[in-house]
């Protein structure tokens, strides 16, 4: 989920603990340390080894019985070619990359648009805005499972409001056809994805001093040329975060296409997430799903680092 | 600020209503064909005119062992987490140990890490210490998914102790320990419940650890539960949807209950 992150990212930003009561007496070191060691310890098995041993893991050849016989020898770089000569890996690598594209841009407009739309006073505005929280908040298995019966060709309520209103010739295959259903599961998560956005982006709208809008509106600017002259620069940094945070939770998606589509039909909206499931728990060639994974790993860091770089330009401009 | 005329206003009142028609749809028609009789419902009436229950009776009946196995887990799992959490927090806030900086830049890296990589090393892990299919697994790989959020925003929280409160403290006599325990914690009661709250959720949504983790038909929690029913041909759609109505519960109530913490956990230090 996004949010695990949003409190994670600027902290890091802020200075680091001043170093006075640290070191006199009282308690003494070991004591300290008590406090911290064990969210350390925990971090380190359930984070640190995971990414090492998936990093031994993909070079290790894992079958059905390694289980039993706990022999897992090492083979080399036969997981990663066959990996990247499987066409489900290339295409579930697309998919991946348009699944996320897709959810962000849709994800934040929408959430740009209300963001701003709810920063007008009127009455209900509070209220709406608490109440569009509950589309993130529902478990994910739990809303693609109702968008799966809404989206459902014969008997969906979506295709019978298009047929009904003429908007659709015939009832759209919205998940049956390897044709639309990345594009549906898109759909869905854009809709999960939009509360989040709106109320960071709220958030940073709230921040931006009201002065400036005041003094670009004396200067005669319209609203369209206030809002991307001095709001959108001003909101530069949040917007930042909200993208990279949603960056993050996307490209790793699996419990929306596991129960909207379980990767079908014809592989058509497998994921880098669900591939590295179906290796590994399904097949149980836990060496090819980790290389997968680290892919995967590969990508994220990739933007975790533009981020970071992006952020402290942000920061360092700030001060 | 610009004086909005009341027309205006009410303009804004109506598009809000329509932009929340629209984007709670799904969730209206959950509860919708939860509400409506009829198991087969090749098409369902747009409005629950003759309501009834049968349906949630008949997901209670089916479902309520994993509804239980779910809150027990979500449960376990924030106490797991406060537990490591805030002590932590408080260390990293004000220790000034070496290290520190480190140990929060590694937190903020964890959130990288996606789940199912966690799960693909820690399934081999979990069957040499014989914690798959236990509910202690699943408990100790659910706070995983609120550690580094309960983590960052409880040291935000604690830097802004007044440090001068915790001095007096430890003149008074109480070591370390105890100062923290009945000082600091009660300070921090606000960013403590938005951590526990966040934690519960993220646990309670939790379907990959849940469907990982689990080999046999042991622990099940709620999410699980309703995946492995969609995977078999659905026939009582009502059944499913008044479970996803019940599973769905605990976020309401937060929104009811907790909007303030919920508000702040999300906007949580991002936005400054």
């Amino acid at each position: 989920m996004t949010i695990t992150a949003t409190g994670a990212a600027t902290a890091g930003t802020r200075p680091p603990a001043e170093r006075t009561t640290g070191g006199r007496g009282r308690g003494g070191g070991l004591l300290r340390w008590c406090f911290v060691a064990p969210a350390v310890l925990y971090m380190l098995a359930f984070f640190g080894y995971p990414l090492v041993r998936n990093i031994l893991m993909s070079f290790q050849h894992y079958t059905p019985r390694t289980y039993f016989t706990g022999s897992s020898p090492f083979n080399g770089l036969g997981n990663w070619r066959a990996v990247f000569s499987d066409p489900l890996f290339t295409g579930s690598l697309w998919h991946t990359l348009v699944f996320t594209a897709g959810s962000l841009l849709g994800q934040f407009v929408i959430g740009l648009a209300l963001a701003v739309f709810f920063s007008r006073r009127f009455r209900l505005s509070g209220f709406a805005r608490a109440v569009l929280l509950l589309p993130w908040l529902v478990p994910m298995v739990v809303t693609s499972i109702v968008w799966r019966k809404l989206l459902d060709q014969d008997t969906g309520v979506i295709n019978t409001v298009l047929t009904g209103l003429h908007l659709a010739s015939g009832p759209v295959p919205w998940l049956s056809s390897p044709g639309v259903a990345l594009l549906s599961a898109i759909l869905v998560n854009v809709w999960i994805g939009i509360p989040f956005n709106m109320v960071i982006l709220y958030g940073g709208l709230q921040e931006i001093p009201r002065d400036l809008h005041e003094a670009a509106a004396l200067d005669g600017a319209g609203a369209w040329r206030t809002f991307r002259s001095v709001t959108l620069p001003m909101l530069r940094p949040v917007v930042t975060v909200v993208l990279v945070l949603g960056f993050m939770s996307t490209v790793k998606i699996l419990d929306l296409i596991l129960a909207l589509t379980a990767g079908g039909p014809a592989d058509a909206t497998q994921t880098l997430g669900t591939v590295t499931y179906r290796l590994s728990f399904e097949q149980l060639d836990f060496g090819q799903g980790a290389v997968v994974g680290n892919v995967l790993i590969a990508v994220s860091a990739v933007f975790a680092v533009l981020y970071l770089r992006a952020n402290r330009a942000d920061f360092g401009r700030g001060k | 600020m610009r004086h909005t005329s009341a027309p205006r206003r009410h303009g804004n009142t109506v598009i809000a209503v329509v932009i929340l028609v629209i984007l709670l749809f799904p969730l209206y028609w959950m509860v919708n064909i939860a509400l409506q009789p009829g198991e087969g419902l090749a098409s369902t009436d747009w409005f629950p005119v003759d309501a009834g229950l049968g349906n949630f009776r008949r997901a209670l009946s089916s479902q309520g062992g994993s509804l239980a196995t779910s809150l027990v887990v979500a449960l376990g799992a924030v106490v797991v987490c406060l537990a490591l959490a805030a002590p932590a927090a408080y260390g990293l806030a004000r220790f000034g140990l070496r290290g520190s900086r480190t140990i929060v830049f590694g937190t903020l890296i964890t959130q990288m890490v996606p789940g199912i990589v966690v799960a693909n090393a820690l399934y081999s892990a979990y069957v040499d210490l014989h914690l798959v299919n236990s509910v202690l697994g699943l408990i100790l790989a659910d706070a995983s998914l609120g550690l580094p959020f309960s983590l960052v925003l409880l040291r935000a929280f604690m830097v802004s102790i007044p440090r001068e409160v915790v001095e007096a403290a430890l003149v008074d006599g109480a070591n370390r320990f105890t100062a923290f325990v009945r000082i600091v914690l009660p300070m921090s009661r606000n960013a403590l419940i938005t951590s526990g709250l966040f934690t519960f959720l993220f646990a309670w949504s939790d379907f990959m650890f849940a469907l990982t983790l689990n080999t046999t038909d042991d622990v099940k929690p709620v999410t699980l539960s309703m995946y492995e029913y969609i995977g078999a041909h659905v026939s009582d759609w009502g059944a499913v949807m008044a479970t996803a109505v019940v599973s769905a519960v605990p976020a309401a109530i937060l929104l009811v209950l907790a909007q303030k913490y919920v508000a702040a956990g999300i906007s949580g230090g991002s936005v400054k």
